[in-house]
């Protein structure tokens, strides 16, 4: 039985490229800057998963981190 | 500055690894062979042309340097035969480095966003209508001369507040600064004092009479210590807007109505199924990245095993990572539905293209209103394509039946 996923946005490798907010904009938001951030504490509603995954492999930046509960 | 030691003319290349050229003729009009070549053969490759020059072309290695602003300085960031001296303000962000970097850049961000861009997507979309209404009643045009052209220019005059019906200065200006200019130094100083003398005319306007516009904007900006910026940093950004806005996604425009042009299986299924557009729109990026940058190395150190020593530039290609079958399966196919595709077109790290979302629309809107009203078209067999050379590639000359 697997947990909850969680998506996390490294603010220090994010560099506004804006991938995630288009692929999963349920899952991601950007600031003034165009730099992205995860929505409320980033846990994964259920059927979001797939998207979750989707936003970390097209990061340029591998600043997304896709975590199990 | 011209050290008479060294040759300007370009005698054809032969030997690709020692030797590499990309204003060689071979590479304008299909550099993928070559990059191919190039990457397996060694990830950092050297040339003694444009007075020493290296050239990543895998994916880790251009990532590694873009990432590294220690030893990679931005300050140049065309690779030419001369090395024209380096100006203080010259088009701050691209050719700023840390600590500089970062405010002058967060400066021009927020116009940027994704959300702030689609405002302009209305106006993106008549400016494309017009130019098909220019030519679709006569069953062919030059879609890179006639279309591609002229929709980026037009929406960044728009941006700024100035005249659209100034494109034809601009685009000289970026020709002479971006191509004429490799071979030629005389033709970067006096296109950048045309622009430059233009631009303070518009700064000069909106000291007397503030606009709404993008120019007004960065008058207004302030830096840190809450003093507005000089004219010189205004007009380096204003710059900088103008020449990294223009043939860039008119490149890559272009690209992509040549690819659909050519290969009626992608062209069918995009009309077919529009809601690719998106992930179409990213490969097409991918596979035709339009822009190659460059750094000089500033200190000595080690790339993938290869040592990189200062007094060279760095020719960072981003074309040929996103090329690269390390990070992209069937890289040298054009995959419209690719799920995973983490490319590089608008550069990785600090130095993130600013215009990516606006690029983004502008190829998006683009494609979309030219499928929608030709949906059927194929390649003039009467006439070449021509790409353009050095720092941006894209078709020149696309002429196309429909």
């Amino acid at each position: 039985m697997s947990g909850k996923l969680k998506v996390h946005v490294d603010p220090d490798k994010c560099q506004g490229h804006a991938r995630c907010k288009a692929l999963a904009g349920e899952l991601f938001d950007l600031d003034a800057y165009g730099n992205a951030h995860e929505k409320g504490d980033g846990t994964v509603p259920p059927g979001l998963e797939d998207k979750a995954y989707l936003a970390r492999a097209n990061c340029p930046e591998n600043a997304i981190d896709v975590t199990e509960d | 500055m011209s050290d008479t030691s060294f040759m300007p003319e370009h005698p054809p290349v032969t030997d690709w690894v020692h030797d590499f050229d990309h204003t060689d003729p071979r590479w304008t009009e299909n550099p993928f062979p070559i990059w191919d070549e190039l990457r397996e053969k060694c990830p950092v490759v050297h040339t003694r042309r444009f007075q020493g020059c290296y050239l990543p072309t895998s994916f880790e290695a251009v990532r590694q340097i873009a990432y590294d602003t220690e030893h990679f300085s931005s300050r140049r960031v065309i690779v030419r035969d001369e090395r024209p001296e380096i100006q203080k303000n010259g088009a701050p962000p691209i050719t700023s480095d840390p600590p500089e970097h970062k405010p002058a850049k967060q400066l021009l961000l927020p116009p940027f966003t994704p959300d702030a861009v689609k405002k302009l997507e209305p106006r993106v979309r008549a400016i494309c209508n017009e130019l098909i209404d220019g030519f679709i009643a006569d069953g062919a045009c030059d879609a890179a001369d006639c279309y591609a052209k002229f929709i980026p220019v037009r929406a960044i005059a728009h941006m700024l507040g100035i005249p659209e019906a100034d494109a034809g200065l601009f685009i000289d200006w970026i020709h002479r600064i971006l191509e004429l200019s490799i071979k030629d130094e005389s033709q970067l100083k006096t296109a950048a004092e045309e622009m430059g003398a233009y631009f303070i005319g518009h700064i000069e306007a909106r000291k007397r009479q503030p606009t709404g516009d993008l120019i007004t904007t960065l008058m207004n900006a302030r830096d840190k210590s809450g003093a507005p910026l000089d004219d010189m940093h205004v007009l380096g950004s204003l710059r900088l807007l103008l020449i990294a806005g223009i043939d860039t996604t008119w490149s890559a425009i272009g690209a992509s109505l040549w690819h659909l042009a050519k290969t009626p299986a992608d062209r069918h299924r995009l009309v077919a199924e529009p809601e690719l557009m998106p992930t179409a729109v990213e490969e097409f990026l991918r596979a035709f990245s339009p822009v190659t940058m460059a750094r000089e190395v500033i200190k000595e150190t080690e790339i993938q095993g290869c040592p990189v020593r200062p007094g060279n530039m760095v020719l960072l290609s981003f074309p040929a990572a996103n090329r690269d079958p390390a990070v992209f399966p069937d890289a040298d196919k054009v995959v419209l539905d690719r799920k995973q595709n983490p490319h590089a077109a608008f550069g990785l790290g600090i130095h993130r293209c600013i215009g990516s979302n606006l690029a983004r629309m502008e190829m998006t809107v683009a494609l979309e209103e030219w499928l929608k009203r030709i949906p059927e078209f194929h390649l003039d067999p009467a006439h070449q394509v021509k790409w353009s050379q050095g720092t941006v590639r894209g078709p020149r000359q696309l002429r196309v039946l429909f």
